[in-house]
């Protein structure tokens, strides 16, 4: 049970406040706050997720630069609460098409009404989004989409494939469309997070994808669904194996180590055909969640040298090739690396006719930064970067730099080869045919190339 | 020290109005709006109660306008409601003269012919806090747990748990326990049940200590019919409600192992569930349910791992940091389980840091002879890293790993080569390393020395560093043709140095290298006993006079005090006692495992209620039919350490690992286990300040005369439950192996020939197990005279004719007496 929950802005200010149980002293937004804020002087990086002061058990979450807060006194499951705050963003982000620090500030009595029938005494009563439609009377109050910076994994696909409607998958799942009737639709994102460690030769140290199947839908009357992936898809490697146990050499399968589903997801015919049935509840949930160690083929190469030339110089040549088809394009790809701590000046050389990208130094932090608009499927690009230093290196200087890491985000690709077959709705009527939109990312995680 | 924020220190903004003015404002339209009926009012008043919360949001005080709004609340207009009900549920506590004036509206909507109102009212009535109005409480509650609709029975069951809290008295009375029992056993709703369940968790809980009825209510919660009453229905329940009913059954005792495995293939696909709170409360309860069952909690190991893994990485970082913490918590406890695992634990460069010491720690942990070559390696990376505090981390991470394996040979070097990194903190933090290691491993002096030795003693500025390095120079003075020399500037630079521990290290330094090197010593010795004689601080003064007068006195009887011939330590003590982390274990799940600490230790007593009562109670409840049922219980202490014992040979059960033993140790056979002796007057690992009484006490034991010899009770009861507890409690006061007669040995064909034997000796079983060779028992005895217990653990080994006793007393000062009864009783067994 918890004591109290709050949301702050980036600044500290209370954007909501809800007291439970009136067991915490007053004050504890400001304790809060300054404990986070000043965490790193206390000489660590940054505030763990729960924390106690003075007998009272502070957890939070980050969410869009905003910290969702809950206080308790007693000694409850962390995960618990922490799961709580971030499926009370999910509900708010439902409600309110967008989640955001101005959004919360419009909408905040909304949101006080959700807070009521969610939490009673600190007590968890209900976070389904479908549930609370029936108790929650203020209609949200949209606000501009369009100057909004990008939230999760939806924004993406504004920049990538046209044919997609950008906006959908920010609107409320309970305000109508100004024409007054509801679009029928639903969207499934399968969104993998891969990770993976290069050695200093370029072969592959460790490799994971975490994968989710979110579903977010907008269609009325709760029909139900049916998912069908990869026949070849099998699950159970290391600790499950005592059931199937599919030796991982015959290629083709996709062997996912293990994963988890969304409660309303029925398994009956899973082990047969492959096919999740779910009636999905209204709003964003992940149907599955999934991860896999089996090796894949990473998208990008990365190749990093970093060369003494002469007293007090040294040059740096990073080349990425991008490994995936040519009709796949990675977008707001960042690559940085750490630089010996005394250098002092870099000057940048990127290849002729580059557009699109950008270079910097980071003086405070020593680390060089190249950013790119895009990289298209089988393509390679190099950045030379010529360092000058404030002193004579102590001999090695590959091991005062480094490793190159990189982000990406490469729509329409995934690497695990998971697919979603079809995606199968219960006909009420001839003429039903909702919208359905099955889209596939892929992100980095950490994908570190060592030197 | 942070600069305390101030919200008023910043400049006003529109959203942030100072208060005063906009309040009465605020006051004065509400009050025109009060009694009008013109249309549109309610979208009028809409807007200033909005503006009224938003104020009350940002910590205005607007409890000004209390007798305003309570006016302007006669409306049907629902969301106006809300917001009236928030505010007034929000000041009621403040003003309890003018929540008077609510009551009348508030129980009139608890009679509203719409469910949805009734529940809102009586969910605000409930919450005004407020004592004297709660006489107006029991009506509209009693007519709300009957009521015809779900919603409102769920709201009037947490109600009763506010009443509680406002006037306990009065929900007793109104005996609304009862009915809450009735509605969680008979009501339709699952989410009324779960109401109902919490809702009397707290009350009986508290109503325990004073009576007898709320503790039995309190137990029969934990009863079969109850907890299958819930298992059979889990799937109904809301997730989170899931997490209460688990959080139960984990406390449920069987009564056989066919329930343990029904009830752990029923909620076997929990362990599937997308919800990590879930997962958890179900791995908690696979955890508990199989204790007893070594193969079977070893297998359940196995079983949780995958999933554990994939919430570990699917979740946002703060759900993963939650549930790494339980990971790290298992893999502490059964490190080799894990080992193949090593590569999960591995950092990304992303990860925040507490993420990363996590990992760190687990890593670790799983290193064996298998995978240790590419842990170190992969922990050599990170000591590279620019991020400074994990790069010291990994450091003391392949330390770690050097002290805990056999084959050492490649992690010297590879420590060595951190020195050659020139960077002055893995320059510190290798040092500190490799003195715990010379420590452990003589043989590997020379290599490092060699190493050591090229080190500029002005590159080292930490003092920890610096006095590893000290140490070293006085340790191997005969080996380190310089040492005299470093020595004597860094005494010359006496004054520079402003930590005590630098200095207490110069000067047991410099005493070694004298009795190795008197010439070459003298003067920076003497330089040395002066300046520390001189020094403010009381242990470096104390110190220096003490070596003052010893050398005065006799300096061969010097010698032999400062630089006795030291034995290699064989293991570090462990910095938390296994009792700890036992209850930590005990309380998975929970933020005892975040924070690596009991509960008692962060929770305040008031608000330990809920959780506790469980541990005591749920072995209470299996009650006196366990009682006489020998094999069953062996619940007892029987966790992963006998799991560990069956994988690994790590834990040498002979050497003493826990500071409470530790102090025994005169009663081991001196040449059968070698003595974890750290050398005193360097030692840094002073043991943890809380079980300095315990062992004083251990310690004065010889010189107590000898007490009477003890009666014991012959007709003892204990059960199980208290038998664990005071088991995790007490401390070990007397451990010891001996021989056992061979006749005993042969004797001992059953674990029960043995139970009946000591019975007739008083001392009772209360749990027994194992098979040829080993056998393990725990008894109990309890003397006549004043009621104190004495707790036993006994391992017998039938091949090697040698017993192992550990003796826990609450009269630490009989406990020599009756160990020796225990013997003599032992040593009777098998004779006719």
């Amino acid at each position: 049970m918890i004591s109290q929950f709050f949301v702050l802005s980036q600044r500290g200010d209370n954007i909501v406040f809800r007291d439970y149980r009136g067991d915490v002293p007053k004050g504890s937004t400001e304790i809060f706050f300054r404990k986070v804020k000043f965490w790193k002087e206390d000489g660590e990086e940054e505030a763990p997720p729960v924390f106690n002061i003075d007998g009272v058990n502070y957890f939070h979450v980050k969410i869009v630069g905003l910290l969702f807060v809950a206080t308790t006194r007693v000694n409850v499951s962390p995960s618990l609460v922490l799961e709580l705050l971030q499926r009370i963003a999910r509900v708010i982000k439902d409600y309110l098409g967008i989640l955001s620090e101005d959004s919360l500030r419009k909408n905040f009595v909304l949101v006080y009404e959700l807070l009521d029938e969610v939490i009673d005494f600190g007590y968890v009563q209900t976070t389904s989004t479908e549930v609370l439609k029936s108790y929650v009377f203020n209609e949200p109050i949209v606000t501009g989409a369009a100057h909004l910076p990008a939230l999760g994994p939806a924004s993406l696909f504004m920049q990538g494939t046209k044919r997609m409607p950008g906006t959908a998958i920010t609107k409320s799942v309970v305000a109508n469309e100004p024409g007054g009737r509801k679009r029928e639709e639903i969207f499934v994102d399968i969104i993998e997070k891969i990770s993976v460690t290069f050695s200093s030769s370029g072969y592959i140290l460790t490799s994971e994808i975490d994968g989710t199947i979110q579903m977010k839908s907008y269609l009325t009357g709760n029909p139900e669904i049916r998912l069908a992936l990869n026949e070849d898809v099998c699950i159970g490697r290391g600790g499950r194996s005592f059931y199937d146990y599919i030796s991982s050499a015959g290629s083709g399968t996709v062997v996912l180590d293990d994963c988890n589903f969304h409660e309303s997801v029925h398994l009956d015919s899973f082990d047969m055909d492959r096919t999740l049935t779910l009636v999905p509840p209204d709003g964003e949930f992940p149907v599955m969640n999934y991860r896999m160690t089996q090796e894949f083929k990473p998208p990008f190469r990365i190749t990093a040298l970093i060369e003494e030339a002469g007293p007090l110089r040294a040059e740096v040549i990073i080349k990425i090739r991008a490994e995936f088809p040519s009709n796949v394009t990675a977008n707001t790809i960042a690559v940085q690396m750490p630089l010996p701590t005394y250098t002092t000046r870099v000057s940048f050389e990127l290849e002729p006719g580059a557009v699109g990208q950008t270079t910097d130094f980071k003086e405070a932090n020593k680390r060089l930064e190249w950013g790119l608009k895009k990289i298209v499927g089988g393509a390679e690009h190099t950045l030379r970067a010529k360092l000058t230093f404030s002193q004579e290196s102590h001999g090695n200087v590959t091991k005062e730099a480094g490793p190159v890491s990189m982000t990406f985000t490469i729509p329409m690709y995934n690497a695990s080869r998971l697919q979603v077959k079809y995606l199968q709705i219960e006909k009420r009527s001839k003429s039903y045919n909702p919208y359905r939109w099955v889209r596939y990312i892929t992100q980095a995680n950490s994908y570190v190339a060592r030197i | 020290m942070a600069p305390p924020v101030h919200q008023s220190q910043r400049s006003p903004s529109p959203s942030r109005p100072s208060g005063k003015g906009e309040v009465s404002d605020l006051k004065l339209q509400l009050r025109q709006l009060a009694g009008s009926r013109a249309p549109g009012t309610d979208d009028s008043k809409r807007e200033l109660f909005k503006k009224a919360i938003s104020y009350m949001t940002i910590g205005i005080d607007v409890s000004s306008l209390f007798s305003e709004m309570v006016m302007c609340s006669a409306t049907s207009d629902i969301v106006l409601k809300k917001m009236c009900y928030l505010y007034v549920s929000n000041y009621a506590k403040y003003n309890p003269d003018l929540a008077l004036l609510t009551i009348n509206f508030l129980q009139k909507d608890c009679k509203d012919e719409d469910p949805m109102i009734r529940g809102l009212a009586l969910r605000s009535l409930c919450s005004l806090r407020v004592a004297n109005l709660v006489e107006y409480l029991v009506g509209p509650l009693g007519s709300g747990l009957r009521d015809g609709s779900g919603y409102v029975r769920m709201v009037a069951a947490i109600g009763v748990s506010k009443l509680y809290h406002i006037s306990a008295a009065t929900c007793i009375d109104a005996d609304f326990p009862a009915m809450l029992k009735h509605l969680m056993l008979n009501d339709p709703d699952t989410q009324v049940v779960a109401n109902c369940l919490s809702a009397l968790q707290e009350i009986w809980s508290s109503e325990a200590s004073t009576s007898e009825e709320a503790s039995r209510e309190r137990d029969a919660l934990l009863s079969k019919p109850v907890i299958y009453h819930f298992l059979n229905r889990i799937k109904e329940f809301s997730e989170w409600a899931q997490c209460l009913v688990l959080e139960l059954v984990a406390k449920y005792i069987p009564s056989d192992g066919s329930e343990i495995f029904d009830i752990m293939n029923l909620l076997e696909d929990r362990l599937q569930h997308a919800n990590g709170a879930v997962v958890l409360a179900t791995i908690k309860v696979f955890l508990q349910l199989t204790l007893s069952m070594t193969d079977v909690h070893q297998q359940v190991y196995e079983r949780i791992k995958a999933p554990l893994l994939t919430l570990v990485s699917t979740g946002s970082q703060e759900q993963s940091y939650a549930v790494l913490g339980h990971l790290h918590l298992l893999v502490m406890r059964a490190p080799m389980l894990f080992s193949s695992d090593y590569k999960h634990f591995y950092c990304h460069y992303n990860e925040p840091s507490y993420v990363k010491k996590l990992k760190l720690e687990m890593l670790t942990a799983v290193a064996n002879e298998n995978n240790t070559y590419e842990i170190v390696t992969e922990l050599c990376e990170y000591a590279a890293n620019v991020d400074i505090p994990i790069a010291r981390e990994s450091i003391r991470a392949v330390g770690k790993i050097a002290l805990q394996q056999y084959d050492v040979n490649a992690i010297v070097d590879r420590l060595l080569q951190f020195l050659e990194m020139e960077k002055d903190y893995v320059t510190a933090e290798t040092l500190v390393l490799i003195k715990d290691l010379l420590r452990k491993y003589p043989q590997w002096s020379h290599d490092c020395i060699a190493v050591v030795g090229n080190i500029s003693s002005k590159n080292v500025q930490e003092p920890k560093a610096k006095a590893a390095l000290i140490w070293m120079l006085g340790e191997y003075a005969q080996d380190m043709a310089d040492a005299p020399y470093i020595l004597e500037s860094l005494i010359e630079n006496w004054e520079e140095e402003h930590s005590a521990e630098v200095h207490l290290h110069l000067l047991t330094a410099a005493m070694k290298c004298f009795f190795r090197r008197p010439p070459e010593t003298q003067k920076a010795l003497g330089a040395a006993l002066a300046a520390g004689i001189a020094d403010i601080h009381q242990d470096v003064h104390d110190r220096a006079l003490f070596y003052y007068r010893l050398l005065q006195y006799n300096v061969s009887v010097a010698e032999r005090v400062v630089n006795p011939p030291k034995q290699a330590v064989s293991v570090f003590a462990d910095t938390q006692s296994s009792e700890i982390k036992d209850r930590i274990f005990d309380e998975f799940n929970s933020l005892s495992v975040i924070f690596q600490k009991p509960s008692y230790m962060f929770i305040d007593k008031e608000h330990r209620g809920t959780f506790e009562f469980s541990d005591e109670l749920g072995n209470l409840s299996l009650g006196t039919e366990a009682a006489d049922s020998v094999v069953l219980v062996q619940r007892v202490e029987e966790n992963d350490e006998d799991l560990l014992l069956s994988t690994s040979e790590k834990e040498e059960s002979g050497a003493p690992n826990s500071n409470g033993s530790a102090y025994s140790a005169p009663l081991y056979d001196g040449s059968s286990a070698p003595l974890a002796i750290s050398n005193a007057p360097l030692g840094p690992h002073s043991p943890p300040p809380s079980f300095a009484i315990d062992d004083l006490l251990g310690l004065s034991l010889p010189a107590v005369p000898p007490p009477p010899p003890i009666n014991l009770n012959a007709k003892a009861v204990l059960d199980p439950g208290a038998f664990q507890q005071k088991w995790r409690q007490l401390p070990v006061s007397l451990s010891l192996d001996f021989p056992v007669n061979p006749r005993g040995v042969a004797a001992l064909t059953t674990p029960q020939a043995l139970v009946r034997h000591m019975q007739g000796h008083s001392i009772h079983c209360i749990a027994s197990g194992g098979q040829a060779p080993n056998f393990k028992y725990f008894f109990f005895a309890q003397k006549t005279e004043d009621a104190s217990l004495f707790l036993v653990e006994c391992v017998i080994n039938t091949s090697s004719c040698k017993a192992q006793i550990k003796v826990k007393a609450d009269d630490q000062s009989t406990s020599q007496a009756f160990s020796d009864s225990f013997q003599s009783a032992l040593s009777q067994f098998g004779l006719p």
